[in-house]
């Protein structure tokens, strides 16, 4: 069981400069003694998970949930990628294209980019997730409306298209301009947040494989996404997940599309560069 | 403008999500099934017959990753001839609104008494299976399933 | 928009007991849950599902609102010879839809 010590000591900084001071803190003393004790000697660590210990949230799953991702045949997550099929090869919008008619087969133009994905758009001088990339490439290449976020059509094509990198490595960011990006996506996922005043990487980075209400704690790495959530009995993306967490936490969610919602994706896909895409997966 | 693509303001997203996302939706607790509506449903399957433990195994998790969607496998033990199969399983809660999950019927070209799916379970509780023979006998299991709340849910409702 | 996952094996000897998996998407919606503004959402779910192979029937259910969304079915049955089998799903709201799978037996 990881805790790091860094965590401690970062948190301490932040919460003087947000303000959340000692209610935080006396929290958190009493929630985690343990790590109390260690901060008084913490050395300065990397936050990260080493990649020989990242573990896939399909690790913790139980046998017949890992049965269900591991046989498309089983995993109703496979509607929505022959669905996301369909669409590919559909004409749209008044420039009656398709996305084939530009791309080709997907098995062979879309290979690899769902697992570099968020990426840097030159034009927006930001990066943008594979759902807003999709409805950009709608608008100004198709002459088509954007799909809404969640809705069947754009879970459909991002199911079909994360099925492309399936078995795949996360691509590390190499692009300097995503820097800065990263670095918020990192803050936002290390910030303390709502009513409880929690933040991301006290679960994931802190108290992975513990148990929280009847399930393990993942370290949260988006290996499959969009998932087949046994909660929603539906696909659903990255963000609605993120959504939930917040919400879980007590917190004011992001909305879909927002730059903090796609700084975050960004970050967790870094912070699991390496990992195997297992889109779509199956998680609880 | 990047909201534009996005095609929706924030309210707009909230009301949307709920109305097609179907998962913050408030539940207003109607009469549940109980151990009695439970009894009294499995006497409908079976009327007057005794219904004796053995022969039948319930394949469920103990803790249940989600109760939304909880995997479920019945075996009956039964050679599966012309002369002595399982005609039927029968699957019951004693919590959920409804006493009844499935009831399934097979025959001597199963070859295999053995049924699967995926159910849901509003709490913790006690589900039975039964199995009906071609003699006309009836034989069931029962298996306690604890069930949690997620953590991470769409809404606090 | 695909509608039914079927997982037959396609070749078997005679005499083998197979699995047969089927997946199909569907809601399953309970007629339990109610909207945000407390008005009911009525029930909308398969109740019946039938198998048949080279059309006698090997196997039925009947399903209740405790089946989860995008119901998962999986029975067994004797291959006894080649040919055809056929799945059936009914529900509430004219609710039909069908799917087989050929099936050679050595």
């Amino acid at each position: 069981m990881m805790s790091t010590q860094t965590r401690w000591v970062g948190e301490a900084k932040r919460a003087h400069h947000r303000g959340a001071g000692r209610v935080g803190m006396a929290l958190r003393a009493f929630a985690h003694p343990t790590i109390v004790l260690l901060a008084l000697c913490a050395p300065l660590l990397a936050t990260e998970i080493p990649l020989d210990q990242r573990r896939s949230g399909y690790e913790d799953l139980g046998r017949d949930s890992k049965a269900m991702e591991d046989d498309d045949t089983a995993n109703p997550a496979t509607f929505w990628v022959l669905d996301g099929e369909t669409i590919w090869n559909q004409k749209a919008g008044t420039a009656n294209k398709s996305c084939a008619d530009c791309h080709g087969d997907a098995a062979q133009s879309m290979k690899g980019v769902a697992a570099r994905y968020p990426a840097f758009d030159e034009r927006l001088g930001r990066p943008v997730d594979l759902e807003e990339r999709i409805n950009l490439e709608r608008r100004d290449r198709q002459n088509a409306a954007p799909f809404k976020f969640e809705s069947h059509d754009l879970l459909a094509l991002t199911a079909y298209l994360g099925r492309q990198s399936r078995g795949m490595p996360i691509a590390e960011a190499t692009d300097p301009r995503l820097k800065p990006f990263i670095a918020r996506g990192r803050a936002l996922f290390e910030q303390r947040e709502g009513q409880i005043n929690m933040s991301c990487a006290e679960c994931h980075d802190d108290n992975w494989g513990r148990k929280l209400a009847g399930n393990i704690v993942p370290q949260a790495h988006p290996t499959g996404y969009p998932i087949y959530r046994l909660e929603w009995q539906s696909l659903g993306s990255l963000q609605r997940r993120l959504r939930n967490c917040i919400v879980g936490m007590r917190a004011e969610s992001y909305e879909f599309g927002s730059p903090e919602f796609v700084a975050l994706e960004l970050f967790l896909m870094q912070r699991a560069r390496g990992m195997t895409i297992e889109t779509p997966g199956v998680r609880p | 403008m990047e909201k534009h693509i996005m095609g929706a303001t924030r309210r707009d997203m909230l009301l949307a999500g709920m109305a097609g996302l179907g998962a913050a939706l408030i539940k207003i607790e109607p009469a549940a099934a109980t151990p009695e509506s439970m009894k009294k449903a499995i006497r409908q399957v079976v009327g007057e017959a005794t219904v004796r433990t053995g022969r039948v195994t319930i394949d469920v998790p103990t803790l249940v990753e989600n109760g939304n969607t909880v995997a479920l496998a019945i075996e009956v033990e039964s050679p599966m001839t012309k002369e002595n199969y399982v005609k039927a399983i029968h699957v019951f809660n004693e919590k959920n609104p409804l006493p009844n999950v499935i009831s399934a019927h097979l025959g001597p070209r199963a070859g295999r008494a053995r049924i699967s799916t995926r159910f849901r379970l509003a709490d913790t509780q006690t589900i039975v299976a039964v199995a009906e023979l071609s003699d006309g006998s009836f034989w069931s299991a029962s298996a306690d399933v604890i069930v949690t709340l997620a953590a991470c849910l769409e809404s606090l409702d | 928009m695909a509608r039914a996952l079927i997982n037959v094996p396609q070749k078997v000897k005679s005499g083998q007991v197979i699995e047969i998996k089927t997946l199909i998407s569907h809601i399953m919606e309970t007629g339990f849950r109610h909207d945000n503004v407390g008005k009911p959402i009525p029930r909308n779910i398969i109740t019946t599902f039938v198998a048949r192979y080279n059309g006698e029937e090997i196997f039925r259910a009947d399903l209740f609102p405790a089946i989860a969304a995008n119901p998962f079915l999986s029975f067994h049955t004797v291959a006894t010879e080649s040919g055809t089998i056929e799945f059936e799903w009914t529900g509430d709201n004219g609710f039909h839809e069908t799917g087989s799978a050929k099936i050679t037996v050595e």
